[in-house]
């Protein structure tokens, strides 16, 4: 039987194929603040480029003066290290920044964060505008029950919040809307 | 980048920065529990919008956030007179925050259609962070004020003390003109006071109380951002106390 050779994969497909090798390293790095979910799926991975060897990483802070950051910046660097050390990947060189060229919003979880938040007894973001969202009772992630109040807009760190069910009586924490 | 841009720049940055500060003052001494963990954040949050400020002065530039931050004199920061004064006591604090904050939405709301594009991307996400301080501000007025006694009383001494120094926030720099006609700034300063006085004059006329005359001191260009006190030169010290041993340390 005859294989066809295939022609070498062009330079653009390669690309492609680091940058999903990229977001798939990259899902597991995570907020220190916020372990029980990805960087990736916490949606403050703005974008990946390559070009000419110089692999950049954006990144959006959930709330600017997160003191997390520089730590999220260095695991980034940390896991992509390898990358730059194997020629086959194309990378030279990893450049990890951070951009407020658009705002992170809690729009940009994915589903799958917003289940790994509510599973580490976390309330996901409710969505919607962000006065509104303030507005209205969160979902008691242990008992799913919507008579709950506000205890403080601000939490334990910058992106969290506390709240109070009233129905299973216990105190739990939301990720706030940045 | 233009000298003008750079003043607006150091401007925003050294009021958050040094209102940070001393409102972090608080933190381990709030009067309970729930205000000392939101004064924090609200601490934190200048703090960190300072050192995004700085940032971008330092790309700029080519120099280095924290140098520009903590290696210059204390006659050097350019901070409005609001916010040289000390913290003093919580009603002082809450109605700094509070004329501050209305005062920094209306600078913020102007300059989110700046033509200073990577300011203008940065105030977006600024702006949506200070949603939060607007809502504690506003609680902490009210709460003051419909309090007869000790609380309303210590709510108006702070308003004759400091309440005549709000306006130095937005009053105009010294590059005021460049920064009008380069789209920079695309609201004039002038235009600035007047939305502010007419979105907090009638809130405390709803409480049965008065936005003071502005000091003559707080609209001059010359005066607004300069002549610092005691209270900041202590806090200037303070804020230096660690870098000062050794400035050459590495985190």
């Amino acid at each position: 039987m005859v294989v066809p050779t295939l022609p070498a994969a062009p330079a653009i497909g390669r690309d492609a194929a680091v940058r999903a090798n990229v977001i798939d390293l990259l899902q597991s790095v995570v907020d220190p603040e916020i372990p029980a979910i990805s960087i990736v799926d916490l949606g403050i991975v703005r974008a990946v480029t390559l070009v000419d060897g110089q692999l950049g990483v954006e990144l959006l802070p959930t709330f600017i003066g997160c003191p997390a950051l520089e730590l999220i910046q260095a695991g980034v660097r940390e896991r992509l290290q390898a990358l730059a050390g194997d020629p086959a990947s194309g990378v030279e060189h990893v450049n990890v920044t951070i951009s407020y060229a658009e705002a992170w919003t809690a729009a940009r979880i994915s589903e799958r964060g917003r289940a790994a938040l509510v599973a580490s007894g976390f309330a996901p973001p409710d969505g919607g505008p962000q006065l509104v969202a303030l507005s209205r009772p969160a979902t008691c992630p242990f008992c799913g029950s919507r008579r709950t109040v506000l205890e403080n807009a601000f939490g334990p760190t910058r992106c969290r919040s506390i709240h109070y069910c009233t129905s299973c009586r216990q105190p739990f924490e939301q990720f706030k809307d940045g | 980048m233009n000298a003008a841009g750079s003043e607006l720049l150091y401007a925003l940055a050294d009021d958050d920065f040094v209102l940070g500060f001393a409102d972090s003052e608080w933190t381990g001494i709030a009067p309970h529990l729930e205000e000392d963990v939101a004064m924090s954040s609200l601490a934190q949050d200048e703090l960190g919008h300072a050192s995004a400020y700085y940032g971008l002065l330092a790309e700029r530039t080519g120099g280095d956030p924290n140098r520009i931050a903590y290696d210059r004199p204390a006659e050097a920061f350019c901070h409005s007179r609001l916010v040289d004064h000390g913290r003093g006591d919580w009603a002082r604090t809450m109605t700094r925050r509070w004329l501050y904050d209305t005062a920094n939405a209306v600078r913020l709301e102007a300059l989110a259609d700046s033509s200073d594009r990577p300011l203008a991307d940065l105030v977006v996400k600024v702006r949506r962070e200070e949603t939060y301080h607007l809502l504690h501000g506003q609680a902490w007025i009210e709460r003051l004020a419909n309090y007869d006694g000790e609380p309303r009383r210590r709510l108006i001494e702070a308003l004759e003390l400091v309440g005549p120094d709000a306006p130095s926030v937005l009053a105009p720099l010294s590059s005021e003109a460049a920064l009008v006609a380069d789209g920079i700034l695309p609201v004039p300063s002038v235009e600035l006071l007047e939305r502010w006085t007419g979105r907090v004059a009638p809130i405390l006329a709803g409480l049965d109380l008065a936005l003071p005359a502005p000091a003559g001191a707080a609209l001059d260009p010359l005066t607004a951002r300069s002549g610092h006190g005691p209270a900041f030169q202590a806090l200037w010290l303070e804020f230096n106390s660690v870098r000062s041993l050794d400035r050459a340390a590495t985190w």
